[in-house]
């Protein structure tokens, strides 16, 4: 039991230093820069729960306009040239990828930025 | 879930939170803060949210509807997103659908626009095994996305056939209103529009003028004076699901 105690603690002191080798760090590019909802070490470690909880605001309560939204994410990330988010290169797909972290948020929303929103008033004959 | 329960711990929460913000942002690391203080909105403050004062509902006039119009219907897949090619025809989501009837005995034919009717009591709520079905302090029935997990409960408990399950992966959807594989999605009233002020896609697009909504709690408002005035019918009325839509001349 011991000796495979102290082959887990050596495997564990070890992993870091494999991964540090093995992969390259995610290269982010901030097409539209200016200032964020929050500093920027916030966003990396809180967005996904400032996205959460404004998310369940918004549907079940109806509250509308908060500062955090992927709406909100897309304006200021989305690729100048690929108008997304997502894909390889994009903003989020670059450190989730790293991170390893399944990125399914935008399989319902929309990842590209500028996309038209027909009104029901231009459908109106 | 419509409405927080325990008013007075959130309130002393919040209270204790402003106090901790008072002394200046507590840090523990870079980033990760013990009290997360809410960031103020830069482009204006938020929505009060769905009211429970409200209720949301829609009068549909038979009379006036045509045969054969489906203009309500590409009004609401233009304006929710309902683009997709499909795989199988079937499997298509209807929101909303024109159904023509005909009374076999005196040939009398009329033709109405369905969708999902927004009980007051829904169906669909009551089974969900997740919560992710739930209805909006102002009556609007939807599905929560995020916590659905397809299992079509709520299909086979709605009486109206409203709703319908996304089989293919989706790209195009409109920004405002996502949806997506593996859900079940139906009419939401055009829950993005309504936030706003404005009313459901089909209503705004109906020519000839059959689909009146709003606020049937309020006793001032059309809707209210109209059913109040006039004689309406729900949908399988023996249900007693209490519907937010009603039809005229059925």
């Amino acid at each position: 039991m011991k000796r495979v105690l102290v082959g887990f603690a050596a495997v564990l002191l070890l992993a870091p230093a494999v991964s540090i080798a093995g992969a390259s760090k995610p290269t982010i590019t901030i097409e539209n820069p200016g200032e964020c909802i929050a500093p920027a070490e916030e966003m990396r470690r809180n967005h996904m729960e400032m996205l959460k909880h404004q998310r369940d605001r918004t549907l079940r309560q109806g509250i509308r306009g908060e500062s955090a939204s992927l709406n909100g994410c897309i304006n200021c990330h989305a690729s100048k040239t690929t108008g997304s988010v997502t894909g390889k290169g994009g903003f989020c797909e670059s450190c989730h990828s790293y991170a390893a972290i399944k990125l399914d948020c935008w399989d319902c929303h929309q990842p590209k930025a500028g996309k038209k929103h027909a009104t029901a008033e231009e459908v109106k004959p | 879930m419509n409405e927080p329960q325990d008013k007075s711990r959130r309130g002393f929460i919040g209270t204790a939170a402003a106090g901790v913000a008072g002394l200046g942002t507590l840090a523990l690391a870079p980033g990760l803060h013990l009290i997360e203080v809410t960031q103020a909105n830069p482009t204006g403050a938020p929505s009060q949210g769905a009211s429970s004062k409200i209720r949301w509902g829609m009068l549909i006039d038979t009379a006036k509807c045509v045969t054969g119009c489906d203009v309500c219907v590409k009004a609401c897949a233009t304006e929710n997103g309902i683009n997709e090619t499909l795989k199988d025809p079937r499997q298509g989501s209807q929101w909303i659908r024109k159904i023509d009837l005909k009374d076999p005995k005196f040939d009398r034919t009329f033709s109405l626009p369905m969708m999902c009717q927004h009980c007051a009591e829904p169906p669909c709520v009551d089974v969900c095994p997740t919560g992710a079905s739930f209805k909006r302090a102002d009556g609007i029935v939807l599905v929560d996305r995020h916590t659905c997990i397809g299992c079509r409960y709520c299909m086979m408990a709605c009486p109206y056939k409203a709703r319908s399950f996304v089989h293919q992966p989706l790209t195009e959807q409109n920004p405002e209103v996502p949806r997506g594989i593996g859900c079940v999605e139906s009419c939401n009233f055009c829950v993005q529009r309504v936030d706003k002020g404005l009313k459901p896609a089909c209503v705004e697009s109906c020519p000839e003028g059959a689909m009146l909504f709003g606020d049937l709690n309020d006793k001032n408002s059309e809707i209210a004076q109209r059913i109040a005035r006039e004689a309406t019918t729900q949908v399988r009325a023996d249900l007693k699901l209490n519907l937010g839509v009603r039809y005229q001349g059925i």
